[in-house]
């Protein structure tokens, strides 16, 4: 398979545009001849079907959730980047550009990561029009603030619930199409496979997780606006819905997995409290504005935090990265957090966390002013930890939060496999090894909004109006397969919990296959993955029927799927012989302990070929290229 | 482990729409004080999938404080007793050994039980799906910042726009209405001036569709604000009333 990313000839500025122009455009009198599915509704799935029922097709969205405004985009905190230049203080399309390349280190697509921040600035537009609340100043104009990874203030927000308003603006925007008839809605019903005949996609399988039966549906393409994957280290910043099985399954049917292994750990998150934990809670980067990391200078100093004086503090990010001190990329600071806590010098009953103190912030704005800032962050620590982050500084720890890794797709956000498209964070495309906080938001609404729309219509163009054959048996297949999978799944009757096993593959991912990496761990992880995939099949139990509302299968089929993407998370770690930004193998580091990438021989996508059950999947390459910037070790200093 | 506490749970189970429900005991050991609510019954739900029995069905997502899923009546309080937050936010610290908790699904016409504490509120969305949107398609080329809107009307719309949708707010009627939840929509979107065009139509629509669905009408108790994890005040309602009042007065609908 020769992998091709249709990336455009020419400069980086013209190429999206030049591209645009080439697109076959469909009439808009055929367009209601077309039938397109799609599934998720966060950012990128409701702006993809809301903008699609627009332009006249005719769309179905399902989502597993009661309604599509529940899906995870909703908790995004912080804020979404564009290049609006509004500071003045010298940003611009190129600059975000490259500090999204420059941040992803150098593992992704100039082309894509150029198109994304082109439309980043039609983004805010849109969201303004759509009666979005943006934060805003005296003047009645849009405020902004700094992410990590960047020295301009290019990022918008609505208090720390930017997520949230960005996707109830997508939300109505898709509830209105509901309502003129072009989009209509199947909540409650999860993707459990794709439908392909002759090896193009032309449906889904679907489960009615209120009444459990097995559905097919047809359609001239489908759309994956599935999320991401960070479920599969148990503990995350995720939803507990958040799965990777409809990408998961459109793998197994020929689409290739890009990258599996990036994934990002977030630094400010709340510390694990216990055994019982279900997940964990991200404190907003934007936090690290206005908070100071830090850690005592000596190990095992058990003092609370108010007896350790000043001078005995070790302000960690600040010492050792003077320029962009607290505000270093996500993968930077969660390492150096680590590297504390392993030195001894972490603090909390487990030892496992790092200070981000507010004190001088409140001393220096008053209480008031924070208060407005981050309220709502702090009254959520408050009420998790019990404690009042306005008196004692919060205690804070790296969690997982985001998966760069995904399906692969070109340019045009198509898989591999023909009909079949991947948006949002469920593909792998613009964020390299590591994402600039900020930026998720920006590309679910850049890939559903603005690229989509005009992508696929090419594709549709192309293959024509003629109705997919809804009798064809590739769809009698389909459906039966998944119910074979289900049956199984209940006859089991084994001793342990699906959620059992989810929590023991969430702590061999974590310690072998987290923060920090090496071969000898990663094969270990292997082993135990497939030992513990083989006893799952023999062993799990799954209680109550097929023919119901049953929450119970729901999660033992999705940690089945989790258990083979695992494994696939780590030969794909093993088999990238270098450190990148998430991805840090302790093999390779440079003396001052940071990321040593090879440019020599891993500037590449590494894309897996699904090869069948238990079998070892291929590696196809796509190698990067980088024509306007160049690669050099990143520095923060 | 020392200071940990046993529970008594008693909890609503019906097998679905059709069937009757009732309340079921259940016993919670062992729960840390460190624990969500939710967590707490996670535990008891693998004992009953251990014996083979269902578990507790329930929806929840985010567990934290954000998606809306989350629906229990706690002690007769929708989220339970803690101001301001959710199910899903309230910690096992804020109950104490020996305690017996009730737990119950939202009731209202317009939230039908699907099974045990899971409802049905696909209502909601058809209430929005009547008008709680600006209609502009993708492809808006007016720059963001060509409106100044004041900065105090942007934070009374945010106010508003805080609300989840989860529901709290009708469970917490005697009248089972939806008011609460339809003056957040209109009332940022009537304090924006991207929303004007269509602030008569969209008053009138959502309100008609909240009286299709079923629920009741809003007679003032003020029981929503109360109990609503985004402390959403009664002034959105006063707002939707206005609205609604300028709407009539010069309708179109005569």
């Amino acid at each position: 398979m020769k992998l091709d990313s249709k990336i455009p000839e020419g400069p980086i500025g013209d190429k999206w545009t030049k591209h645009k122009f080439k697109l076959k455009l469909v009439n808009p009198a055929n367009r209601r001849k077309y039938d397109i599915i799609v599934v998720g509704t966060g950012l990128a799935g409701s702006s993809a079907a809301a903008s699609l029922g627009e332009m006249g097709y005719n769309v179905k969205v399902f989502c597993f959730q009661d309604s599509p405004r529940r899906a995870h985009s909703i908790a995004a905190q912080g804020g979404i980047n564009s290049a609006k230049n509004y500071r003045n203080d010298g940003d611009s399309v190129y600059r975000l550009f490259y500090d999204t390349v420059k941040g992803g280190d150098y593992r992704a697509r100039e082309g894509n990561v150029h198109r994304l921040a082109e439309v980043s600035v039609n983004i805010i537009d849109q969201c303004v029009a759509q009666g979005v609340p943006f934060a805003r100043e005296y003047g009645g104009l849009l405020d902004n603030r700094s992410f990590g990874g960047a020295q301009v203030a290019r990022t918008f927000y609505a208090r720390g619930q930017t997520g949230q308003q960005l996707l109830l603006g997508a939300y109505s925007a898709l509830e209105r199409q509901v309502n003129e008839g072009t989009v209509k809605q199947y909540t409650r019903h999860e993707m459990l496979d794709v439908v392909t005949i002759d090896g193009i996609a032309k449906g889904v399988v679907v489960r009615d997780l209120v009444t459990g039966e097995i559905e097919s549906h047809s359609a001239h393409a489908v759309l994956l606006c599935t999320g991401g994957y960070g479920n599969v280290f148990y503990l995350s910043t995720n939803a507990q819905g958040c799965n990777v099985t409809a990408a998961w399954r459109a793998h197994k049917k020929g689409a290739l997995f890009g990258n599996p292994c990036f994934t990002q750990i977030h630094p400010t998150c709340i510390p694990v409290s216990g055994d019982h934990q279900s997940k964990l809670t991200l404190m907003s980067e934007s936090l690290r504005n206005d908070g100071r990391v830090w850690v005592p200078a000596k190990p095992g100093d058990k003092r609370v935090a108010a007896d350790i004086p000043e001078g005995e503090r070790d302000y960690f990010l600040e010492r050792k990265y003077p320029s962009f001190g607290n505000l270093v990329p996500r993968d930077v600071a969660s390492r150096n957090a680590k590297e504390m806590c392993d030195e001894g010098k972490g603090v909390g009953a487990s030892g496992l966390a790092v200070y981000l103190d507010f004190a001088d912030s409140i001393k220096r704005l008053g209480e008031d002013a924070v208060r407005a800032k981050y309220g709502n962050l702090f009254d959520m620590y408050a009420q998790i930890t019990g404690e009042n982050p306005y008196k004692t500084p919060m205690r804070i720890y790296p969690a997982v939060h985001y998966t760069m890794g995904g399906l692969w797709v070109d340019y045009n956000l198509s898989t591999t496999v023909k009909g079949l498209y991947a948006l949002g964070e469920a593909n792998f495309s613009d964020h390299g090894a590591n994402r600039l906080g900020a930026s998720a938001l920006m590309q679910g609404l850049a890939d559903g909004y603005f690229v989509i729309p005009a992508t696929l219509s090419d594709y549709l163009a192309e293959i024509g109006p003629k109705a997919v054959d809804k009798n064809h048996p590739a769809f009698a297949e389909a459906v039966k397969s998944v119910k074979d999978q289900t049956a199984k799944l209940l006859a089991i009757n084994g001793k342990k919990t699906a959620n059992e096993y989810h929590k023991e593959l969430g702590k061999i991912m974590w310690e072998y296959c987290g923060m920090a990496r090496n071969a000898e761990g990663l094969k270990k992880a292997q082993k135990l993955i497939q030992e513990l995939r083989a006893d799952f099949w023999k062993n799990v139990k799954v209680s109550g029927e097929a023919e119901d509302l049953n929450p119970n299968l729901e999660r033992a089929g999705r940690v089945a799927d989790f258990l083979e993407l695992g494994e696939l998370m780590v030969v794909d770690a093993l088999n990238r012989n270098e450190s990148c930004g998430g991805h840090f193998r302790e093999e390779y580091q440079t003396d001052e302990n940071e990321a040593q990438r090879d440019d020599d021989h891993y500037a590449y996508v590494a894309a897996w070929e699904y090869k069948g059950d238990n079998q070892p999947e291929e590696l196809h390459k796509e190698d990067l290229v980088f024509e306007n910037v160049k690669l050099t070790q990143r520095s923060y200093k | 482990m020392a200071g940990n506490m046993n529970i008594t749970l008693k909890v609503w189970r019906q097998k679905n729409a059709n069937t009757k429900g009732k309340l079921v005991s259940y016993n919670a050991k062992d729960v840390s004080p460190d624990m969500s609510f939710l967590e707490m019954i996670d535990e008891v739900n693998e004992v009953l999938i251990k014996k083979g029995d269902e578990p507790i069905a329930f929806d929840h997502d985010c567990r934290e404080g954000i998606c809306g899923m989350c629906s229990m009546v706690i002690d007769g309080r929708p989220h339970g007793p803690k101001e301001g937050i959710t199910t899903c936010q309230l910690h096992m610290r804020s109950f104490k050994d020996g305690d017996t908790i009730t737990i119950e699904p939202w009731r209202a016409k317009g939230f039908p039980v699907l099974k045990d504490l899971v409802v049905d509120r696909s209502a909601f969305d058809r209430i929005i799906q009547a008008g709680g949107y600006i209609s502009v398609n993708t492809g808006v080329t007016i720059d963001a910042n060509a409106i100044a809107i004041s900065k105090q009307d942007s934070d009374k719309a945010f106010d508003a726009a805080t609300c989840i949708g989860c529901g709290a707010c009708v469970a917490a009627c005697k009248n089972a209405s939806a008011m609460l939840f339809l003056s957040a929509k209109v009332s940022q979107l009537s304090l924006l001036p991207q929303g004007h065009p269509e602030r008569k139509s969209r008053v009138e629509n959502m309100l008609q569709q909240m009286e299709d669905e079923g629920f009741g009408n809003c007679s003032n108790t003020g029981a929503c604000s109360v109990e609503c994890p985004k402390e959403i005040g009664q002034e959105h309602i006063a707002r939707l009333n206005r609205e609604f009042i300028a709407a009539k007065a010069s309708s179109d609908n005569v």
